[in-house]
């Protein structure tokens, strides 16, 4: 017999989405993935000023923020043929990898972390234990008996308070909770930590950008000048500010977070093999370090890998109007050429026009249309995105360092390369990359400060800045990595202003509904052959859904197989 | 679960906090809130008699940048407003649960904290279309702030999209962005806007209802006085460059790498009331103009359709420090619309001669007509 869960809302997610899966003998058979909010973002940047469009698409995710802003410059300067001075590529890159190092860590701890390490069992164990365990995988100071013991205590008094909070109502006890009490008493005890650590590193945006979230860019470079005898300028304290920052991160990330990773993954291999989903990986790889123009000199390289063939890495061009397509067969769009149609971002439109149920619904017409993500398509094939992706494109490209990192892995954890494509792989290769970038970012970091001795203080290329100077019309494609995928923009500008400007975000690569042939998109496809032991407690579905650290809000509801709802999630 | 949640003291020593820390932290938060020396003891009462306060918080159409901006928070950090200070029993981007037993959650605070429960809002509401545009649950965020306010004693309006409706409300705004006080009355509500506002703003607001158990007092738009009451321009540290006739003429310039007033590219700093030119960003690590970016007017209603963000402003009312949002009014919101005619600067000719020359008519405020502001 199959039944049909909905979970919704989806938690510890950027954002509205709804998943409703179809289960047979404990695992799931079939899945629909829906994005239940809308805003318009592409209809409102319409005759806007281009150079302001960073700061509107910036607001498209506050949890990933500043990689809109980012894939906006580009866009721009795409169209405009501006190239950005040396110092300001550096600090893209310096504020790239602080949101990487930010963003990833608190996936991991904040977002993810719970689907595998019980809280409450934390309760139970052995400080002296939890430290022994702290002390064999990691160097990291803070690791005594006492330590822990405190952590613990502190929880015990939370507990006991009847007042749970964030912790209240959730899947404790649950058989699928597979780690040690000591283990989970270490993992709750960096839960704390790196909810301190993470407001430390996104300084380097505040410092760069201003504030953060949502720090400021700026079309030709960025809007931090360097002037080493001024107070009011990027000078040696601020620099010395950053490079503090950074040298901080890394020994989180190499002394907390990717031992963390290594001990919870060794309880939970099973997971290697469940969540493989799409064959098919894209990247539009990032951190340039010969410019933006020369994507042969990324740190992550740039291509496609279809049937997880890695012996070939296919060319991506984001101006290739055969390539990336949207399709809204199953979204609540209408084209101008009909629902059957893709289109190319240049030619893309963007108008609503909702066809599901009238709120307050029990389910969505999944045979129709039932989300507000369109589906993007490379070639007509469904791509997974992400730091997967992104690892596997650089690997069958060869990048030493990446092979190296991934290699090692895979023979600590004694798992086959084939583990890799899984929820476990997912989980897995974000850790690896963070690892990497905390390398890279110091790299990153003594260049700038190598330009900066050798006289070259260069923040901005004004050239182009006055619209005056632009052509009649223009057409940009600005192409990045954000922490959960690859992330490109699309703008036409006629006249000084925006004729059309469209987005195509990694969650709509890995969210979005299936297409107008029926291929579904990554967390459908994922979802398929996830084991659910207990349909009330559907933790497995969020192990799946957070392994791609979801950027849009879900929700999860519960049918038989009649789409009668086994249980009502009332919103309140 | 206990029937009777424990008090914050009692709390604290199930933490293994002796008094003397109890008294400490009391002092602190007092100290905190900008309470004299005398109001002490009535904190220590407050959190000797009072369960941690339910929290419950909503997200719409929002990016998450109020919470993350949140758990920005230095003093106090997050973890310790989480776990000691306050109850955050449901918030889609921080709790364990999900699903239905995310809903539980919910629906016991509400139930057994009818009345009492603080509502926190992070997100416009969508009021076009039944309100289609954003569901959660299979229920439209309309008819879920309409039950959650019901039973609430207070609400707060995190950012400008609760606030005034932000980015999603600009022009033309497809779906009808609204924000919360134009859709709930008859209940307390306090607008902290911003995009998103500075993080320790948003834990000082927690603190204050926390140690004061009242509401901070708000200007005519509904922001607590205490962080919304000085324009930026006031407040900036480069302002001695603007009343000296210094300015950036483009980025990285000279004047630029000299840190000089960037009201010619474009700062809304004239017309924003926020905290950021005194508490700065991130624990005072910098702002935005400390940056070499010109503000953007993130806190006020309708700042995206202000006019291109790198246009500077025509003229904007007010030059003293005297001024407040109040006594300018709502014009602030729209400042640049009014054009020159109207608000001609006129207080200060020797400024005005400085500026006079890139004085220009700016863009027209677009029709916000559904929501907004």
């Amino acid at each position: 017999m199959a039944s049909r869960i909905v979970v919704d809302p989806i938690t510890r997610i950027e954002g509205h989405l709804r998943i409703e899966a179809e289960i047979k003998d404990g695992k799931i058979v079939d899945a629909y993935s829906s994005g239940t909010m809308v805003r318009g973002f592409e209809i409102i940047l319409k005759g806007r000023d281009p150079r302001d469009a960073w700061a509107f698409t910036e607001r498209v995710c506050g949890v990933c923020t500043t990689v809109h802003a980012l894939a906006s410059v580009r866009t721009v300067e795409d169209a405009l043929g501006i190239v950005v001075p040396p110092n300001a590529e550096l600090v893209r890159n310096l504020m790239f990898c602080a949101q990487y190092l930010q963003d990833h860590v608190v996936h991991f701890y904040h977002l993810h972390a719970l689907d595998w390490v019980d809280v409450v069992s934390a309760l139970k164990a052995d400080p002296k234990k939890a430290s022994d365990i702290a002390q064999t995988i990691s160097n990291w100071p803070k690791s005594s008996p006492k330590y822990f013991s405190d952590v613990q205590k502190r929880l015990t008094g939370f507990v006991n308070s009847g007042q749970l909070g964030i912790f209240a109502n959730a899947y404790w006890g649950h058989a699928a909770y597979k780690l040690p009490a000591e283990v989970n008493l270490v993992a709750v005890a960096h839960y704390l930590e790196a909810l301190e650590w993470q407001k430390e590193m996104v300084k380097v945006h505040t410092i760069f950008g201003g504030k953060n979230p949502h720090p400021n860019y700026l079309v030709g470079g960025a809007p931090c000048s360097i002037n080493t005898d001024e107070s009011n300028a990027i000078n040696a304290e601020r620099l010395a500010y950053v490079g503090k920052l950074f040298e901080d991160a890394q020994q989180f990330v190499e002394q907390v977070y990717i031992p963390d990773l290594l001990a919870v993954a060794g309880f939970y291999k099973d997971w290697g093999a469940i969540g493989s989903g799409l064959p098919n990986y894209l990247a539009y790889g990032d951190l340039p370090m010969n410019g933006y123009n020369d994507p042969t000199k990324f740190k992550f390289q740039r291509g496609a890998i279809l049937n997880r063939d890695l012996s070939t890495v296919h060319p991506v061009d984001g101006k290739n109007v055969e390539q990336v397509q949207e399709y809204i067969a199953h979204s609540w769009y209408e084209y101008s050429g009909g629902d059957g149609v893709g289109k190319h971002p240049w030619d893309g439109e963007t108008k609503l026009n909702y066809t599901g149920p009238k709120p307050p619904y029990e389910h969505l017409d999944v045979e129709k249309k039932y989300s507000w993500l369109k589906t993007p398509r490379w070639k007509g094939n469904a791509m997974e995105v992400g730091p997967l992706a992104r690892l596997l494109v650089a690997y069958a490209s060869g990048n030493e360092e990446v092979k190296e990192v991934v290699n090692s892995t895979l023979k600590a954890l004694d798992v086959p390369v084939g583990a890799l494509f899984s929820t476990l792989g997912r989980t897995a290769a974000r850790g690896l990359e963070t690892k990497l970038i905390a390398g890279w970012a110091k790299e990153f970091f003594n260049q700038l400060l190598a330009n900066i001795k050798n006289g070259d203080t260069r923040m901005f290329n004004n050239e182009k800045w006055d619209p005056e100077t632009w052509p009649a019309e223009a057409r940009g494609v600005g192409l990045s990595e954000a922490p959960r995928g690859a992330l490109a923009h699309w703008i036409v500008i006629k006249d000084k202003k925006i004729a059309n400007y469209q987005l195509v975000v990694p969650s709509t690569w890995n969210a979005s509904p299936r297409d107008t042939k029926g291929q579904l998109s990554a967390y459908e496809a994922a979802l398929i052959g996830t084991p659910v032991k207990n349909p009330d407690q559907p933790v497995e579905i969020l192990r799946t859904i957070h392994s791609f650290d979801p950027c849009i809000a879900c929700a999860v509801h519960l049918y038989d197989e009649k789409g009668r709802y086994i249980h009502q999630i009332d919103t309140f | 679960m206990i029937d009777k949640p424990l008090t914050m003291w009692q709390h604290m020593q199930l933490q293994g906090y002796t008094r003397r820390d109890f008294l400490r932290f009391a002092s602190w938060l007092a100290a905190a809130a900008g309470i004299e020396a005398s109001g002490v003891g009535k904190v220590v009462k407050a959190m000797e008699t009072k369960p941690r306060l339910p929290v419950v918080w909503f997200h719409f159409q929002e990016c998450t940048c109020c919470s993350e901006s949140f758990i920005r928070s230095s003093h106090p950090i997050v973890s310790d407003i989480v776990l000691d200070k306050i109850s955050l029993d449901y918030t889609e981007t921080l709790m364990a649960a999900a699903g239905k037993q995310a809903e539980e959650a919910l629906h016991n605070t509400m139930k057994k904290y009818r009345g009492e429960y603080l509502m926190l809002v992070e997100g416009s509401v969508p009021t076009e279309n039944g309100g289609v545009y954003c569901c959660v649950g299979g229920r439209s965020a309309l008819d879920i702030v309409k039950e959650a306010a019901e039973g609430a004693k207070a609400i707060v309006c995190w950012g400008s999209c609760a606030s005034n409706g932000c980015i999603q409300a600009a022009n033309p705004n497809p779906t009808g962005a609204t924000p919360i006080h134009k859709i709930i009355s008859g209940k307390p509500i306090i607008n902290v806007p911003g995009c998103p506002p500075i993080a320790e703003v948003m834990a000082g607001t927690i603190v204050h209802l926390l140690a004061f158990d009242r509401i901070p007092q708000l200007d005519g738009l509904g922001r607590p006085k205490a962080f919304y009451s000085r324009r930026v321009h006031d407040t900036c540290y480069r302002r001695p460059n603007y009343d000296a006739g210094l300015f950036v003429e483009t980025f990285d310039d000279e004047n630029a790498r000299r840190g000089y007033c960037l009201y010619k590219v474009g700062c809304r700093g004239p017309v924003t009331y926020n905290a950021c030119g005194v508490m700065r960003w991130n624990n005072g690590v910098s702002y935005p103009i400390q940056s070499g970016h010109g503000c953007i007017g993130c806190s006020e209603a309708n700042f995206w359709d202000n006019g291109p963000f790198y246009r500077h402003l025509a003229s904007f009312p007010g030059f003293g420090i005297e001024t407040t949002a109040d006594k300018i009014g709502v014009a602030v919101g729209a400042a640049t619309a009014i054009g020159i005619a109207a608000h001609a600067v006129s207080t200060n000719i020797r400024k005005r001669k400085l500026i006079r020359e890139d004085i220009e008519i700016s863009v027209p405020p677009s029709d916000s007509k559904k929501g907004g502001a």
